[in-house]
């Protein structure tokens, strides 16, 4: 089946983001298609490099980028949201006269049609949230 | 992308406090564009939303309540507000926006978007989706 994932929480604060993580993970290691997974409200914090939770525990952003990359997964962290909370790319940051950026590696930042579209062409849309 | 699905927008919270009311009435505009069967769902908190005179000045936020009335003219009108949540919170249909469409069928009649439903109408019609968003 072709999946996709829309995680409107933080990591952390809530337990969608870890949630959502290990769905993505069960379905890719069935067999199934993930078109795309979507970061939206608070959700875009999952897409900073910048986080540094004590080593002890498990860091969201790094289990994201390491799926994405094993997988060749499509994550993109809404603009509109991604903006509010100071989530930035390079051109974002350039575009917005920002002296850096903190997207991780395998997020993408893009607009609202990339949920439509993930609801469009999956089979299922699961969200993510409370 | 020529197939078309049943969008529903399911609303549940009040509209500030937090900030879901106004990032889901921003995914509903973009996703007007995909010229998809979307609806909206008002029910709990969500129906203050979509209340009549809001006066946000004291609290410093923005009252995007107007731009609910725009939905008609991105073809957004079947607007679904569950009469048990309106009923709790001493409600009537007066209380909400005046949201109306132009039906194209129809000489571009005048018409209501808002329609009350039970809550069991409202199960039927979430039931029939194909994509659900509840923000």
């Amino acid at each position: 089946m072709k999946f996709s994932i829309l995680v409107n929480e933080g990591p952390y604060t809530h337990q969608a983001s870890d949630s959502a993580y290990r769905f993505t993970k069960a379905a890719l290691d069935k067999g199934h298609e993930i078109f795309r997974v979507f970061f939206y409200h608070d959700g875009v914090n999952n897409g900073t490099r910048f986080t540094v939770p004590p080593q002890d525990d498990r860091n969201l952003q790094k289990l994201w980028s390491e799926l994405s990359e094993k997988h060749n997964l499509d994550m993109v962290v809404c603009i509109a949201a991604a903006q509010r909370r100071g989530i930035m790319d390079e051109n974002e940051a350039k575009r917005q006269g920002i002296d850096g950026n903190n997207i991780a590696p395998g997020f993408r930042i893009s607009g609202l049609g990339q949920l439509i579209e993930a609801g469009i062409q999956a089979d299922r849309l699961v969200s993510f949230g409370d | 992308m020529s197939e078309i699905k049943k969008f529903m927008y399911v609303n549940r919270r009040a509209p500030y406090g937090t900030i879901y009311a106004l990032e889901s009435l921003e995914v509903v505009l973009i996703g007007a564009a995909f010229e998809q069967d979307v609806s909206l769902a008002f029910f709990d908190d969500g129906v203050f939303q979509i209340a009549k005179n809001q006066d946000t000045k004291d609290v410093g936020m923005k009252n995007f309540s107007p731009t609910y009335k725009a939905l008609g003219d991105y073809d957004v009108n079947k607007i679904y507000v569950e009469k048990e949540s309106l009923e709790a919170r001493g409600l009537t249909l007066d209380d909400l926006l005046d949201l109306k469409y132009e039906d194209e069928d129809e000489d571009w009649a005048e018409k209501d978007s808002i329609r009350v439903v039970s809550k069991k109408e409202l199960a039927d019609l979430m039931d029939e989706q194909d994509v659900i968003f509840s923000f």
